[in-house]
């Protein structure tokens, strides 16, 4: 694979530098909300989760789903309108690039994007003192395979898309109820087998389970198994966002 | 030499054939026109020859590279002024050369270096930090062309480059576009405006339903298919007239309630209009626009 998807990335950063503060507040402003408002005001009534504060044990599903968020939104809705609305990938394949650099730059900048976001949401849980040692420093690897994850299959949802309504099926159908089974606000473990069985298919149940155990200052269980369906689905995603970007652009 | 070929090239999607069987051949240095109506495959062909969308059959060679398999190699060397502007509406002027720059490998600094000149060029001095919606159609224009230059190409594409643009700006693109080819460059451009097709281009191509139908210098075109003078008549009574001027003139044509008539020699036809007050007309050269409408039909095509 060449590296010309790097211009593409860069032409991203460049755009994200000029807006950073919005995008940064917008990013930050909704998990950190939910992270307080719910670990505080919930985490109040509960004694413990799994042996920690509800705060720390929601940290994690927070930062995670955070990082799934802004790997979504950025690949599909900016994405959608770099593609659709501005053109902007038309006037990049006149240049020497190929519309495999451009899914490739794409995917790199989302899942950039969303590390950062997850990085952020790191240092607020690393400043309130929910982690317990440096072994936490594992989240920024385990952050950027949840953007690479989330990114792809948002590329995925916008080289199919026709028009924006076609991602609210998406999220709504999938996004939403996977945040709820996925061990994000409550242990999974406590869902009907049924349930905890899809949720072990889907990938941000393997964030949070990566996440989690090393903010409680533990190493997670099966730690292969986990990375490698995170890699899975960043890989599936990206092959078949190729495959439809191709058949997009290229027919 | 030639810098583009294409023989027999075919596309089709699905039962839809856009581009059916495509021979194009353009020498180095020439300004080359692809004219066609609407819906006639004019864009598809310019897609095919850059190695964007892949052709169902035929062989296309671009500055000696064959496409679609080494396009990116052969698009190094090109540049693309597309039909609608593409600009990065969240850059500065000097920023959309800049990231356009990195796109062919080019450093900052080597693109930075080429800015005031193609800035220049493009009639767009001083606007270097003017962000994208404070410019008008014609400086967004201009600044699409002076993006094309940015990797100083051999030949420059450009689709319909001064559709929807005002009288001023449109000379001064047809102006810009004479300077290239006076510098060497090689223009592929479509139209349907006749008028720059004839000012601009050396050699042009008349592309219908994904044919070529015709192909030469304007000039030769005018004189290989239709007669030097047109008379255009139009007013109260023209059925009756048109019935005798079908005795006089060679070829006479109606469109709505307008009366062509197309003679080496307009003269009897003046003079069966003379003392005709009712009837207005215009008499005028033939003209490319008189070729193309009678190869293409005057039917609408959208």
């Amino acid at each position: 694979m060449s590296l010309r998807w790097v211009a593409v990335w860069r032409r991203n950063m460049l755009v994200w530098r000029k807006l950073v503060a919005a995008s940064v507040l917008t990013n930050l402003a909704d998990p950190l909300i939910m992270l307080f408002g719910l670990g505080y005001g919930l985490g109040a009534l509960l004694p413990s989760v799994e042996g920690m504060p509800y705060i720390a044990f929601f940290a994690a599903g927070s930062l995670c789903t955070a990082t799934m968020y802004t790997a979504s939104f950025e690949s599909m809705f900016s994405g959608f309108s770099r593609m659709h609305g501005q053109k902007t990938w038309d006037a990049i394949l006149y240049a020497p690039l190929v519309i495999d650099d451009i899914v490739a730059g794409e995917v790199m900048w989302a899942a950039s994007k969303a590390w950062l976001t997850g990085s952020t949401i790191l240092a607020v849980i690393v400043v309130f003192g929910f982690a317990a040692s440096p072994l936490v420093l594992l989240t920024l690897p385990a952050a950027f395979l949840v953007g690479l994850a989330f990114s792809s299959i948002g590329l995925v949802m916008t080289v199919l898309a026709r028009n924006w309504d076609f991602f609210s099926f998406y999220m709504t159908l999938v996004m939403t109820p996977m945040m709820m089974i996925s061990g994000v606000f409550f242990p999974a473990e406590r869902l009907p087998a049924p349930l905890l069985a899809v949720a072990q298919a889907l990938p941000l149940y393997h964030g949070v389970e990566l996440v989690r155990p090393v903010i409680a200052g533990r190493l997670p269980g099966q730690p292969l198994l986990h990375v490698l369906v995170l890699l899975g689905y960043a890989a599936a995603g990206y092959s078949l966002a190729i495959y439809f970007a191709r058949r997009r652009f290229s027919e | 030499m030639n810098v583009l070929s294409a023989r027999g090239v075919r596309k089709a999607y699905g039962a839809n054939e856009v581009v059916s069987g495509v021979d194009l051949r353009v020498a180095s240095g020439e300004c080359f026109g692809l004219l066609g109506p609407n819906g006639a495959g004019k864009t598809t062909t310019l897609k095919l020859c850059l190695g964007l969308i892949r052709p169902n059959a035929g062989e296309i060679e671009l500055l000696g590279e064959p496409v679609p398999r080494r396009a990116r190699e052969a698009r190094t060397r090109v540049g693309v002024v597309p039909q609608s502007d593409n600009l990065d509406p969240d850059f500065t002027v000097a920023e959309n050369l800049l990231v356009y720059g990195r796109y062919f490998g080019m450093a900052a600094g080597d693109t930075g270096a080429r800015i005031p000149a193609l800035l220049g060029f493009a009639g767009l001095a001083g606007r270097a930090d003017s962000r994208i919606n404070t410019l008008s159609g014609g400086m967004k224009r201009r600044l699409t062309l002076a993006r094309a230059l940015v990797n100083d190409p051999q030949l420059v594409f450009m689709d319909e480059p001064t559709t929807g643009l005002d009288p001023q700006a449109r000379h001064l693109i047809w102006e810009r576009l004479r300077r290239l080819t006076q510098e060497g460059k090689t223009l592929v451009l479509t139209t349907h405006f006749m008028e720059e097709a004839e000012r601009l281009c050396h050699r042009l191509a008349i592309l219908d339903n994904g044919r070529i139908i015709a192909e030469g210098s304007p000039r030769a075109l005018i004189a290989e298919h239709i007669e030097s003078q047109v008379v255009e008549v139009h007013g109260t009574g023209y059925e009756a007239w048109m019935e005798r001027a079908k005795a006089i003139c060679p070829r006479v044509e109606r469109a709505g309630d307008t009366v062509y008539c197309y003679a080496e020699d307009a003269e009897p036809v003046l003079q069966s209009l003379a003392g005709q007050s009712e009837l207005a007309y215009l008499h005028r050269p033939a003209s490319l626009e008189d070729v193309f409408l009678k190869l293409t039909g005057r039917d609408l095509r959208d």
